[in-house]
């Protein structure tokens, strides 16, 4: 069971039906990988492995999905004619059945081709109740759940830019509530993942990508 | 969080004047929300509900699988032979509901979205019938999340963790529980209906035909309600039922983990494993069965 934060996880959340973890779940997943890769991609290979394969289509779990990719949210109407709207507006998807290996029965693997066409990866399960989380973003294991404002911070990994980062963080006055740390390997790509109780404001941002050693940086609201 | 029993709940009702004030006033200590705010959000809610049963009344609507739909406005259209108006129109909004759901309308997951139809079923009827002001049943739908957040906490409201009973059974007790507030029973009353509810469908399995959110689980929110109105009717009536709920709860809980997967939502026991059920699944419109494997 998903834990309950509010009377508002038991009395919605508001959704397109039929199922929380199917449908709403998924849709959430493809927001949350919208936004990771920083909008709307250009094409999407989505792997469905277990549930989702077996009963997802009946449960409109690739319109879901479709439908987060195009930036709606789970209780948008018009997420049932999602695989078309996303043909007519140029994001190209495409649903497969596959064993992802030992992970949750409702997981996806978004593979995506973002704007500018640089590939991502990102994978991720629907925990039931609307309850997602985000297990893999190209290369790097992650735990992200979609519930609170995220950093995705993409650096060399140097000595000095995760303390640069989150003193530019503290110098706004901004919560971290959680933060992960993952690289390549010693000297090469790294990944920093962080969520603040309150959005970050896009002046901190801007101060984030001037770091030294930060390559990109990219925010991802709550979904 | 919830409370954790529905002790501890009544013990706040106590304090608060209602299971509703205690539950807003719980939701606005855990979130920092204002009640004005947690108000706005459930009379949100509310108007979702509405909207999904109206809709459901009025359209016609069909599952993509065309298993489901419009049968909501069929029960609507035919006179009740046995019980009355109320009854009948409660039966109806359950279908409207879970057909609206079913056919990827917008719906309040409420506790889930396979038992969407049960709680505006049972608390329109209650309202319609009693002539309740509408800040009320908002008020009763806090009632009815508080309910559901104890059987959250001590049993699940998942299917596939505890079958049916977890979801329909569910929402028949966070119903029962709330309309008996709306009808001006007392907390210790709604505690009684939310017991008699979920003892009248413990043990019920979860077996949707093909996986889908369809059959049985539309008519599930139908039968669902006549339980809860039963519930209502005989905690109004002054019945009291000898375990306490939270005893109840735990029952459920610990059959809903007694139950093997096949009555878990995996669509491999029960009427799933029918030979109809099996039929059916075989013939969903093509579009509808699984993707096919990946060739490489």
């Amino acid at each position: 069971m998903p834990r309950q934060r509010s009377l508002f996880d038991i009395i919605g959340p508001v959704m397109i039906g039929p199922s929380s973890s199917h449908t709403a779940g998924a849709a959430r997943l493809g927001a949350l990988a919208r936004a990771i890769v920083g909008g709307t991609p250009r094409r999407a290979r989505v792997t469905l492995h277990g549930s989702f394969a077996t009963t997802g289509r009946g449960h409109g779990t690739d319109r879901a999905l479709a439908a987060g990719l195009l930036g709606m949210r789970p209780d948008d109407e018009r997420l049932p004619d999602a695989l078309e709207l996303a043909n007519a507006s140029g994001l190209e998807v495409t649903f497969v059945s596959g064993d992802l290996g030992d992970v949750h029965p409702n997981t996806a693997r978004l593979e995506l081709t973002d704007a500018f066409g640089r590939a991502h990866l990102v994978q991720g399960s629907s925990l039931g109740g609307g309850d997602v989380v985000v297990t893999l973003i190209d290369d790097f294991p992650v735990e992200v759940t979609g519930e609170l404002p995220l950093l995705v911070v993409v650096h060399h990994d140097q000595p000095g830019v995760v303390a640069a980062v989150t003193a530019r963080l503290a110098a706004d006055v901004i919560n971290i509530a959680s933060m992960q740390v993952s690289r390549e390997r010693r000297g090469a790509r790294a990944l920093m993942l962080i969520e603040t109780d309150e959005r970050v404001p896009d002046e901190a941002i801007a101060g984030i990508a001037a770091i030294d050693g930060v390559v990109e940086v990219r925010s991802v609201p709550a979904v | 969080m919830s409370y954790a029993s529905f002790a501890e709940l009544l013990a706040a009702a106590d304090d608060h004047g209602s299971i509703s004030a205690a539950a807003i006033a719980l939701e606005c200590e855990e979130t920092g929300a204002d009640e004005a705010q947690v108000i706005a959000r459930l009379s949100d809610a509310l108007a979702v509900m509405e909207a999904a049963v109206e809709r459901g009344l009025s359209e016609e609507l069909r599952s993509r699988s065309d298993l489901v739909g419009r049968s909501g406005r069929a029960l609507a259209a035919s006179a009740p032979r046995l019980t009355d108006a109320t009854f009948a129109t409660a039966l109806s909004r359950a279908l409207a509901g879970a057909e609206v759901n079913a056919c990827m309308g917008r719906v309040v997951a409420a506790p889930t979205g396979g038992a969407s139809g049960v709680l505006p079923a049972v608390l329109l009827t209650a309202a319609e019938r009693l002539g309740a002001p509408r800040e009320r049943v908002v008020a009763a739908l806090a009632a009815a999340g508080a309910v559901g957040g104890v059987i959250a906490a001590r049993a699940t409201l998942s299917g596939a963790a505890g079958g049916c009973q977890a979801e329909t059974g569910a929402a028949a007790a966070m119903a029962a529980a709330a309309a008996v507030e709306l009808a001006g029973g007392t907390p210790e009353q709604s505690g009684h209906a939310a017991a008699f509810a979920l003892q009248g469908l413990l043990g019920l399995v979860c077996d949707p035909v093909g996986g889908l959110v369809e059959v049985p689980c539309v008519a599930r929110n139908a039968t669902a309600v006549a339980v809860a109105l039963a519930a209502i009717e005989m905690a109004l009536g002054g019945l009291a039922f000898p375990i306490p709920v939270d005893e109840v709860i735990d029952a459920m809980g610990h059959v809903g983990r007694s139950l093997p997967p096949s009555l878990r939502e995996t669509a491999l026991g029960g009427l799933a494993a029918t030979p109809t059920g099996r039929t059916l699944a075989s013939s969903l419109a093509s579009g509808y069965r699984p993707h096919s494997d990946e060739g490489e």
